[in-house]
């Protein structure tokens, strides 16, 4: 625009110099008679040679010249550049890259064996926009979520140009003052979610609208559809140069897997899995192509990679497709031994993550992806003035899936008021704790006793630092679930940003923050009063609890099949079940809160960030307890049906699947060109670790879970385990 | 900053000019450097400006270019921010109803799933594999997309591209494999659509990825080896059958196009066929699953275009014809014998053979005769009035024909091949006979090709006598041809000859017709015993399409190895249907209406021995109009062979019948051309 403006002034005082009749501002600001004596020499010089003059518009014309060329030099000789320059850079400066896993086992003589189903979970799968409403014209088929975007997106809404326009401006002012470290938090979220989807960025609300399902029947709104993105680009990359599967794709390739013997198990992760059934019939789709390549590789049976949320995904599969055919996929008894080799579970959710409580209950931190993207610092101030967390809450409530991860098993998994399986876990440097473990396997009721002040990991909320701290006899608590709810607070100030807190009132929001502290078990009753209709579905479609007796019939119901405590493993001894899980990263298990101020339009609850601990070493940072885990899911979640729920022949695993835990100690990425790290333990970034990307080359190519050397343990899991009494 | 802005307003003030030649100095000057003789200079300016007369600031060669490119750049942002300020749709500019919206609005909806098949050249296909010069391009398309590669490394590329010659499989260490999914053909090239618009206007009626699958298949490979290597046809199958299950027992329409036709008629026959070389789906399966095929720019016969593409190299398919003008590959501008890698990668292809034209004499037609004659090529426009006048008016035409333009004699369309003007015209007396038999090779002495780099394609290996031998043989019809490209292309069409066949069966129950070789000539399949199947002919008319060629031998310079060249310069009168070198008739510019009507129109029709259960089959043909302005892009009444995926009656007519229409209520046939007179021609036992 300003070249534009610039150049007409420019040919403007270019033709009036001609005539010689105006003076140019620009000199007349600076010097009056200077001015006017150039002017006219100019002129008559002008008439002397009638040679080309050259007037700011070419200077400007000429920089920009500069630029573009140099640019274009520069794009030149990086497309020229052999592919494999920047790899050389890299070994000149940290010595030789070990071979890529892939390489290394063709060099010892795998091939492809086994097709591998890989089941991506919540957030990672790409979406993309079939049919869309006025604001999303043009958008057919395009990535809504994840994906590389290549799109130039025409229109902004008009109000979200003036928020940024006045978020830059606060965003200047505030920097001056801020901390170094917020600047860099800024650009990453600039680096990182403006390639992931500028739609965000330009228009917002109807993004929020296109990503929202149906708050009633938890399906797809009238006159919208988005629908998974399908095959491998589902989800390899999240945002461009963001890998999910790629690299473990890559790997897979070179020992000859292909297209046809790989297969990414996509589906809408918004819904309930029983809907994806239901509006897409992706369990279906699944089915049958797992079927095809077994039948298409000889009778090769499968190994299934879920991730994440795909783990508890791929356990409603095993149920729904042996159950009989009006709500399973009538597969018969034997389908899963027919047809699975093994599942190679990556940092699988099994009892749930106490994260999902936190997003579900004030919107803050979210899974991973999201969690990255949208920083909590930026979102708390609210510089954009969108109300985004207010957006976030409502979209994340309508997606049933969700709900899939609330910690499940209850007290007797996650731990009382006075007692967690975790209890005594010092959150100190790792190597002093390997130390320790060892030392607390001989004498660990000892250590536990000499402690004064355990962490209470069984409070998954608690309101105020000391009541987290208290112990229990302390606490007055006052119960929440027969408080009225009050009038509605006056929402129209809102805008049209709707949650269900609006429709507490003030009585409401207070009588929860009494009750103090919610252990696993409240947590249910806390959520069924703070978001009812969410609930109501979440009820629909998923349950929490341990099964008493498993041969009850009411089991046969699908909203059990995702929860490992009230289903059994289906009849197939030959199969075997991994779990695969980073550790060494502090995991959020427990959160304090705080009761935010009465002001109408934000969410009345908050994590207090101000309560931290006192001593060095404790678990509690940032109104968050943290514990052993991936980052995302702690180690009690991913480890403890393998370490002891299905171990042997149990009630949940009645045919004695074999069952194989291995761990991935994190290591940081040693410098910056190794990227996301070749060791890291972390949620999503595992998916680039070397020796879990092994493991699993190795099954694929035929090995079994005892030629891998069976358990891999760095945490304490099997101690915890035996902390938790469960019948089995 | 402040510099700059300095010397911004000092490039206004002083009058300086660019040196008009100025080769003095091709460095780039020190921006740092000069800004700070700017600000010297604005000083100087301001305080001695006797001074700056006798120093007037030059301007260098590489100013002016900056300046060129600045400007260039800047204009060409301000362009693309108005048109990015633009509104999508001009309040002038009204915007044609979209099929699919306007179908919406008479209350159809989804109700067949439909499966595209995608034709030759238009699915992408990427990388698994490949060889170290490929780094860093796993799982990029090599095919489809930008095609950066070929300018990057085209060598490299080629080779990626071609097969194996002896097994046409891939060739060690290297895999490349089709692009699954919607996104394997909905755009061949950023902008040229293939199947979006039909994909966009499916969805408008509810159709989304589990009622909408695309084929997609490697193109290179012959049909069968796209089983033995990748289970495509398993793949189709099973994919077919979960869509049925899954959409209410709704039976599946399915849309080939262009090769994708004949792929779609072996999967017809390899699904019924027994398990070991077939799909042991049983002999009920196509009418337990298929509702409708609608065939879009049908090859069933073969196309004229794939002969001279095997012979020389010339006249490729239409994406490909478009990406590279023939004009930049005659002239050898990148000395990089470009046609020669051409031929030799395509000859690698399998696929390409599965579209020499089928059926011989009979009804290609022979020295003589052909089924075309007599049909004018200049009158599409004045065709054109007549069929909008009144739609049966393919009996008129030929005597119309007659009026519109003199011919002393038919031109001899069944000489699909002839060497020179004269012999393409002549009687068949006066004619040369040699036995085809004859140009048997005589390989002894090789032509050296060591002073010809890597480029080694065939040609290389027949000596000069049987080069020109095969020049002395005049002319060739479609049977003689086969043995023309046997004697040309040996090893190609040893691999051909396992895997298709041109012929006509004489007795369809013969049980060597159970080879997959016959499969995909459906002049040696019967169709399948589904009574309730339609299958349609969509095909556009109306543009000249290439149906046989004129020939020379080429100056025999060291390298150009390819000894033949379609003579460019021999041209017919001005009505003629001759045009440098080639002959044309009516189609859709690669598919001539003979080809792509004539199971439809005569073959197929009623109850015939190629059809024995009475398949209802209809021809609907799509008037080519060039598009009216420039905003229409391709056309939305467009008849061209790729182009006609955005012809909008044919969207409509897909549509339909995809929401559960049959053919009679669409209107049943509906015929420009003249197809049927051509048909009652072919001497063909049904």
């Amino acid at each position: 625009m300003m070249s534009m403006l610039r150049r007409r002034k420019g040919s403007q005082i270019e033709k009036t110099s001609n005539s010689n009749s105006l003076i140019p501002e620009e000199i007349q600001g600076r010097n009056d008679e200077d001015d006017k004596k150039v002017t006219k020499e100019k002129a008559t010089k002008k008439k002397v040679d009638s040679k080309k003059k050259w007037s700011c518009v070419d200077g400007c014309c000429w920089f920009i010249g500069c630029i573009c060329s140099i640019w274009w030099f520069l794009l030149f000789l990086y497309n020229a550049m052999p592919a494999s320059f920047p790899q050389y850079v890299t070994e000149a400066i940290t010595g030789p890259m070990p071979d890529p896993p892939g390489v290394k086992l063709l060099k010892e003589g795998l091939t492809a064996k086994h097709p591998v189903v890989f089941v991506p979970g919540i957030v990672t799968g790409g979406l993309e926009l079939w049919e869309g409403h006025q604001c999303a014209e043009g958008l057919f088929r395009k990535r809504l979520w994840g994906g590389t975007f290549g799109e130039v997106y025409k229109r902004i809404e008009p109000h979200v140009l003036v928020t940024y326009s006045k978020a830059a401006a606060k965003w200047l002012i505030s920097s001056i003052d801020k901390s170094f470290y917020d600047i860099l938090a800024a650009f990453e979220i600039q680096s990182v979610l403006f390639p992931l989807n500028d739609w965000i960025f330009c228009r917002p609300l109807c993004w929020v609208e296109h990503m929202s399902l149906d708050n009633e029947t938890g399906l797809d709104p009238s006159g919208i559809r988005v629908r998974p993105v399908t095959g491998l680009v589902a989800a390899d990359y999240f945002a461009a140069g963001y890998f999910v599967w790629a690299v473990l794709i890559a790997n897979l390739a070179r020992i000859g897997y292909e297209e046809k013997t790989m297969y990414m198990a996509a589906y809408d992760w918004r819904l309930s899995f029983q809907n994806t059934e239901v509006r897409d019939q992706t369990l279906s789709r699944i089915k049958s192509n797992i079927e095809l390549m077994v039948a298409t590789s000889g009778g090769k049976k499968v190994v299934v990679i879920p991730h994440s949320m795909g783990v508890l995904y791929f356990l409603h599969f095993m149920k729904w497709v042996e159950s009989p055919a009006p709500m399973g996929g009538g597969g018969g008894s034997d389908w899963c031994a027919k047809h699975i080799k093994a599942v190679m579970n990556i940092g699988g959710p099994f009892l749930g993550v106490p994260k999902a409580v936190s997003g579900l209950f004030s919107a803050e931190a979210k899974d991973i992806a999201v969690a990255r993207a949208i920083a909590p610092g930026v979102l708390d101030k609210d510089v954009f003035g969108l109300q985004t967390l207010q957006h976030a809450m409502q979209m994340t409530r309508t997606w049933d899936s969700t709900m899939s991860m609330i910690p499940k098993g209850g007290d007797t998994i996650w731990g009382g008021l006075d007692w967690s399986p975790e209890e005594g876990y010092e959150c100190g440097p790792r190597k002093q704790k390997v130390n320790d473990t060892q030392m607390a396997d001989q004498n660990g009721t000892e250590t536990v006793g000499s402690q004064t002040k355990s962490t209470n990991y069984g409070r998954i909320i608690s309101f105020g630092k000391d009541v987290a701290e208290a112990h229990s006899s302390k606490i007055e608590r006052m119960d929440f679930r027969g408080a009225v709810k009050g009038n509605n607070l006056a929402n129209t100030t809102c805008r049209d940003v709707w949650t269900e807190y609006h429709d507490m009132g003030l009585g409401g929001i207070k009588a929860v923050a009494d009750y103090k502290v919610y252990t696993a078990g409240s947590l249910l009753d806390l959520l069924h009063f703070v978001a009812p209709k969410m609930m109501n579905r979440g009820d629909a479609h998923f349950s929490y609890g341990i099964a008493e007796n498993l041969d009850d019939p009411k089991y046969k119901h699908y909203k059990y099949w995702s929860n490992p405590l009230e289903t059994k493993l289906p009849n197939a001894p030959g199969m075997e079940i991994y779990s695969m899980y980073g550790v060494g990263i502090p995991t959020e298990r427990a959160y304090v809160y705080k009761l935010i101020p009465a002001a109408e339009c934000y969410i009345p609850y908050r994590i207090d960030t101000s309560a931290d601990g006192e001593y060095e070493g404790t678990c509690m940072k940032g109104g968050v307890f943290l514990n052993d885990g991936d980052e995302t899911v702690p180690v009690l979640s991913a480890g403890f049906m393998c370490a002891k729920g299905w171990r042997g022949k149990t009630r949940f695993n009645p045919s004695g699947i074999r069952n194989y835990i291995r761990e991935y100690d994190h290591a940081p990425p040693a410098n910056f060109l190794e990227g996301r790290g070749t060791q890291s333990g972390a949620h999503v970034d595992i998916m680039g670790n070397f020796a879990l990307i092994e493991d699993i080359i190795r099954i694929a190519a035929g090995a079994t879970g005892d030629d891998l050397g069976g358990d891999q343990v760095y945490s304490d899991i099997f101690k915890w385990s035996e902390k938790i009494n469960l019948q089995l | 900053m402040a510099s700059i802005l300095r010397f911004r307003k000092l490039c206004y003030v002083e009058p300086v000019k660019c040196s008009s030649l100025g080769f003095e100095s091709f460095e780039t000057p020190k921006i740092s450097k000069k800004d700070e003789n700017i600000v010297s200079n604005v000083e100087a300016v301001l305080e001695k400006k006797r001074r700056r007369r006798k120093e007037p600031k030059e301007w260098k060669c590489v100013d002016c270019c900056c300046w060129m490119i600045g400007y260039m750049c800047t204009t060409w942002w301000l362009l693309l921010f108005l048109y990015h300020c633009l509104p999508v749709t001009l309040p002038g500019f009204q915007v044609p109803e979209s099929p699919g919206a306007k179908l919406r609005k008479e209350g159809l909806s989804a109700m067949h799933p439909v499966v595209l098949v995608p034709g030759i050249v238009t699915g992408g296909l990427e990388l698994w594999e490949g060889r170290p010069c490929a780094d860093g391009l796993f799982r990029k398309r090599l095919w489809g997309g930008s095609f950066a590669e070929i300018f990057k490394r085209p060598l490299c590329w080629l080779e990626h591209l071609s097969l194996d010659n002896e097994t046409g499989l891939d060739p060690p260490g290297i895999r490349v494999r089709a692009v699954p999914g919607l996104v394997a053909a909905d755009y061949f090239a950023p902008g040229y659509f293939v199947w979006a618009v039909l994909i966009e206007n499916l969805a408008r009626i509810g159709y989304e990825g589990k009622n909408l699958h695309m084929a997609a298949y490697d193109w290179r490979l012959s049909f069968q080896n796209t089983e033995v290597r990748d289970q495509s046809l398993s793949r189709l199958k099973s994919k077919i059958e979960l869509m049925v299950v899954t959409n209410d027992y709704k039976k599946v329409v399915v849309v080939p196009h262009s090769m994708g036709v004949l792929y779609f008629l072996h999967f017809l026959k390899w699904v019924e066929a027994p398990s070991p070389m077939g799909g042991g789906g049983g002999p009920g399966w196509c009418s337990k699953h298929i509702k409708s095929i609608m065939n879009i720019g049908p090859t069933f016969l073969g196309v004229p275009k794939a002969v001279s593409n095997i012979f020389s190299a010339e006249g490729k398919d239409v994406a490909f014809a478009r990406a590279m003008a023939p004009g930049v590959l005659d002239s050898e501008i990148l000395r990089l014998q470009t046609l020669e890698h051409v031929m030799r990668v395509c000859r690698t292809w399998d696929s390409v053979m599965s579209l020499v034209p089928k059926g011989g004499e009979a009804i290609w037609g022979n020295m003589d005769w052909s089924p075309e004659e007599g049909c004018d090529c200049d009158s599409t426009k004045k065709k054109y009035l007549q069929s909008s006048l009144s739609g049966q008016s393919h009996d008129t035409n030929s005597s119309d024909g007659k009026l519109g333009f003199q011919v002393e004699e038919p031109v001899r369309y069944g000489r699909i091949i002839s060497f020179g003007k004269e012999t393409s015209q002549i009687p068949s007396s006066k004619l040369p006979t040699l036995d085809s038999k004859e140009f048997s090779r005589a390989s002894t002495h090789l032509k050296s090709n060591s002073s010809c780099g890597d480029v080694w394609t065939e040609y290389d290996e027949m000596s000069r006598e049987s080069i020109r031998t095969v020049a002395e043989n005049k002319v060739y019809t479609a049977r003689t041809l086969l043995d023309l490209l046997r004697s040309v292309a040996p090893k190609m069409m040893q691999r051909a000859d396992a895997h298709f066949s041109h012929g006509i069966a004489e007795n369809l129950d013969d049980p060597k017709y159970s080879h997959y070789k016959y499969w995909s000539n459906p002049l040696e399949t019967k169709l399948p015993d589904a009574p309730d199947m339609e299958i349609y002919c969509l095909y556009g008319v109306g543009i000249p399409t290439e149906r046989s060629y004129v020939y020379k031998l080429s100056p025999s310079n060291r390298c150009s190895s390819i000894p033949f060249r379609i003579d460019s310069s021999v041209d017919g009168s001005d009505s003629g249907c001759l045009k440098s070198g080639v002959y044309f008739v009516d189609g859709d510019e690669t598919v001539p209406v003979l080809s792509a009507g004539f199971m439809c129109a005569k073959g197929w029709r009623g109850r015939s021995r190629f059809n024995p259960s009475g398949i209802a089959t209809y021809i609907r043909e799509y008037q080519h109009k060039p598009p009216a302005s420039l905003l229409e892009g391709r056309g939305l009444e467009s008849g061209a062979h790729v182009d006609i995926m955005g012809n909008v009656a044919l969207i409509e007519d897909i549509m339909r019948v995809a929401a559960g229409t049959t053919g009679a209520e669409i209107g049943g046939d509906r015929i420009y051309s003249d197809i049927l007179r051509m048909s009652e021609r072919i001497s063909l036992r049904l």
